[in-house]
């Protein structure tokens, strides 16, 4: 159906000065210098950044490269309930289950015997950190990854897992307990800090 | 409702029982139509003013194996005078399967009935050039009929593409010198997207145009099929890659609509900023690409300034800048971050100056408006009949606006404008796309003073996953949690179709249920696929630089296109 509550923006007909260039020129090259002097003085409002020198911050949500966390004795989180591999929906998780002799306790019971991620597949969606009823994964704010063959992109447990205290970590989308951490930056800083 | 009933039964009064019939219930008013009498009722729908059917937004096949009448081809109609939207449902059975084509009455069926033939086989009898748009000239079988097996991958020689047949003909103009035939695209700058049109040139004059698609098609509809309801998010990302945002909004809002269920408000105002700003950041792509084929280089730098930042906001918001995955059904995956509102402030203050600094560039510039008035003119009828919605009609002068006409997302209760032109040309088009720039800055602006603080997801554990501090702890959370994750949400089952504005018209998911925990059937409607099917009718007798003007302001997004 039709609206009628409408804003009409027909072409306005060209005025003298308009239709002479000159002003019209000189209006033009005015907001250009503008946006030149301020771009060769200030910055402040550039948002290319002068890469790979300095690289932009990003917010602590950043879906990047994944991380296995570990307990405190070093040994994987992951219980291999497979919950990742199912919520994935590139299907790039691949979990192989085996039964954890060490377990002190009824808490953790399997650990994972191969776990590999093809981080060429994956598409960055953060399912599995969602899906994740342990906490076990979750992703840092690494995104430039090159692979010089597609096998290295299959990343197994020895290249996820990350030891050490959780603020050591770059840590990126992760499941949130009160307020969010995250910070805005606008506008984009350009210099490194 | 009871202009509702009125009208179905003037409807039924014009043909026999068993040869159109009602299909109760359901979220649009649905007639079940015999082929033989389709043309018929088809075109009683468009000229009967009190129907007034004239917008054909649809047509999709849908397969039922266990049926007797295994296929069925779904048309959806709107009317433009009256609040009245229509589906219609045509069995088709497989030993036979064609169906009269519509093309004469909208034309809009054209590429939608093409689509239709490639992926599921029915034929439509009078379609002038019925043949596969999406999948190549290679490939065997219907790829979304039921019993396709995914698996199977079908190569194309490059011997074997598609050349129009009036293309080898030896044509000579009318001074008897010989016209050629030129490819412009699939992959040249100017296109956008990996688009080719085949043009037969008589000097820079264009005579004949058609176009191929098919090039960035990934299969998103059969994807769906074997994936959960929320996993289907991460794909609509990748529909229009330029404003990632309000597909998911318009996949879960369809979603809901099929569930029962309301986002919690927070999560929609919230759903209304961000939508808001990825369809200035949608416009921004299409005006500063338009204008950079025009050979005006610094608006384009100036506004993606504005999208940078835009898309740092969103970041983060979700994680990522383009694929955002932010929407779940139900609500949105996190809350925004504490500085959300100060951030948009901030651009509520920047975007304004940047869009003055490009409207003082461009507007009235005498080279842009002698280089686009005129150019790629189409008339309101015309638009209509193309089946084309948003930016693209509103310049032809047709006030048709999703928001207005069929609130979601509260829209109903902001104070804006539907922003509309006459001209029906490239730079009409502008001005609309400008103009709808600054009324979502107003929207935003009004969205945020409304922000409260509440929940942004469902609270029900049927549809979204419990909280994680209760998933770590409780049993029953624990339990929730992993039967969603495992077999996902059930949708009951039936068919719904939801319908947004996105950027660049009306996008509309048409889904089915069978009541399990995935897709029946997804058919995207996507709003660039209506637009791009009149484009090589409207390139012809203009300059083949006049054509990329044109593309450009159509803002044809291939990843939507093609699926």
């Amino acid at each position: 159906m039709k609206s009628d509550d409408v804003v009409v923006c027909d072409p306005r007909p060209l005025t003298l000065t308009q239709r002479f260039y000159l002003v019209e020129v000189v209006k033009g090259l005015a907001v250009t210098l503008r946006h030149f002097l301020g771009n060769l003085f200030a910055r402040k409002y550039t948002v290319t950044v002068e890469w790979p020198e300095v690289k932009r911050e990003y917010s602590e949500r950043l879906r990047g490269r994944h991380i296995l966390l570990a307990k405190p004795d070093g040994s994987p989180r992951c219980v291999a309930c497979y919950m990742c591999e199912e919520a994935c929906p590139a299907q790039c998780i691949h979990i192989e289950a085996e039964d954890d002799p060490t377990s002190p306790s009824i808490e953790y019971e399997k650990r994972p015997k191969v776990f590999t991620i093809d981080l060429l597949r994956c598409v960055y969606c953060g399912f599995c950190v969602d899906a994740c009823p342990k906490e076990a994964i979750v992703m840092s704010r690494t995104h430039e990854m090159a692979f010089g063959a597609r096998e290295e992109a299959i990343v197994g447990l020895d290249e996820l897992m990350q030891k050490g205290p959780y603020e050591q970590l770059d840590l990126g989308y992760r499941p949130y307990f009160g307020a969010p951490r995250s910070k805005i930056e606008l506008p984009i800083p350009v210099k490194a800090r | 409702m009871g202009d509702r009933d009125e009208r179905m039964a003037a409807i039924r009064k014009a043909f026999p029982a068993g040869s159109v019939d009602e299909v109760p219930g359901g979220d649009m008013p649905t007639l079940r139509v015999d082929r033989r009498v389709l043309p018929e009722l088809a075109r009683l729908l468009k000229t009967d003013p009190a129907l007034d059917c004239k917008l054909l937004l649809d047509v999709c096949g849908a397969d039922y194996p266990g049926r007797a009448e295994r296929f069925e081809v779904v048309y959806h109609l709107a009317s433009l005078q009256h609040p009245f939207r229509l589906r219609l449902k045509v069995p088709v059975p497989e030993a036979d399967p064609v169906v009269p084509s519509v093309f004469g009455v909208w034309k809009a069926a054209d590429w939608f009935e093409r689509e239709a033939f490639d992926m599921f086989g029915i034929r439509f009898e009078g379609h002038p050039n019925l043949k596969r748009i999406l999948c190549h000239r290679a490939f065997q079988g219907h790829a979304l009929r039921k019993d396709y097996d995914a698996g199977q991958r079908w190569l194309l020689r490059e011997a074997e593409q598609e050349l129009p047949s009036w293309a080898t003909e030896r044509v000579e103009d009318g001074d008897h010198f010989e016209t050629q035939v030129l490819n412009l695209g699939p992959s040249h700058p100017a296109t956008h997207g990996t688009l080719r049109t085949v043009v037969r040139l008589d000097g820079e004059l264009i005579t004949k145009a058609e176009v191929e698609i098919g090039y960035l098609h990934r299969c998103f509809e059969k994807m769906a099929e074997s994936h959960t309801w929320n996993q289907v998010i991460p794909y609509t990302d990748r529909l229009n890659y330029c404003s990632a945002m309000m597909n998911g909004v318009g996949y879960a809002l369809a979603v809901e609509k099929m569930l029962g269920v309301e986002a919690p408000p927070r999560a929609q105002t919230i759903r209304l900023i961000l939508s808001e700003l990825s369809r200035i950041m949608d416009h921004i792509v299409d005006i500063g690409a338009n204008l950079n084929d025009l050979g005006a280089m610094t608006p384009f730098l100036y506004m993606y300034e504005a999208r940078e930042e835009i898309y740092s906001l969103l970041e983060a918001c979700c994680g990522s800048r383009l694929t955002m995955s932010y929407v779940r059904i139900g609500g949105l995956s996190h809350d925004v971050p504490h500085d959300f509102a100060d951030s948009v402030r901030y651009l509520l203050r920047r975007i304004p100056k940047l869009i003055g600094d490009m409207e003082t560039l461009i507007t009235n510039n005498r080279i842009f408006r002698d280089r686009t008035e005129g150019v790629g003119k189409l008339s309101a009828e015309e638009a209509v009949d193309w089946g084309w919605t948003g930016p693209c009609l509103r310049s032809t002068g047709v006030a048709y606006d999703v928001r207005k006409a069929y609130p979601y997302l509260g829209y109903e209760t902001y104070d804006f404008k539907v922003p509309v032109s006459h001209g029906g040309d490239t730079y009409a088009r502008y001005l609309v796309r400008v103009e709808e720039m600054k009324q979502s800055l107003a929207l935003v602006e009004q969205a945020l003073a409304r922000l409260e603080a509440g929940p942004v997801i469902l609270d029900n554990h049927n549809v979204a996953l419990p909280p994680k501090a209760e998933v770590y702890t409780e049993m029953e959370s624990l339990i929730w949690h992993f039967k969603l994750i495992m077999e996902g949400m059930k949708v009951p089952a039936g068919d719904g179709y939801g319908f947004t504005e996105a950027a660049n018209g009306e996008l509309g998911y048409y889904i089915v249920s069978d009541g399990g925990g995935k897709p029946y059937r997804i058919k995207v409607r996507p709003p660039c696929f209506a637009i791009f099917q009149a484009y090589p009718h409207m390139i012809e007798d203009h300059m083949v630089a006049d054509a990329v003007a044109i593309l450009g302001s159509l803002n044809v997004i291939a990843g939507e296109l093609d699926r």
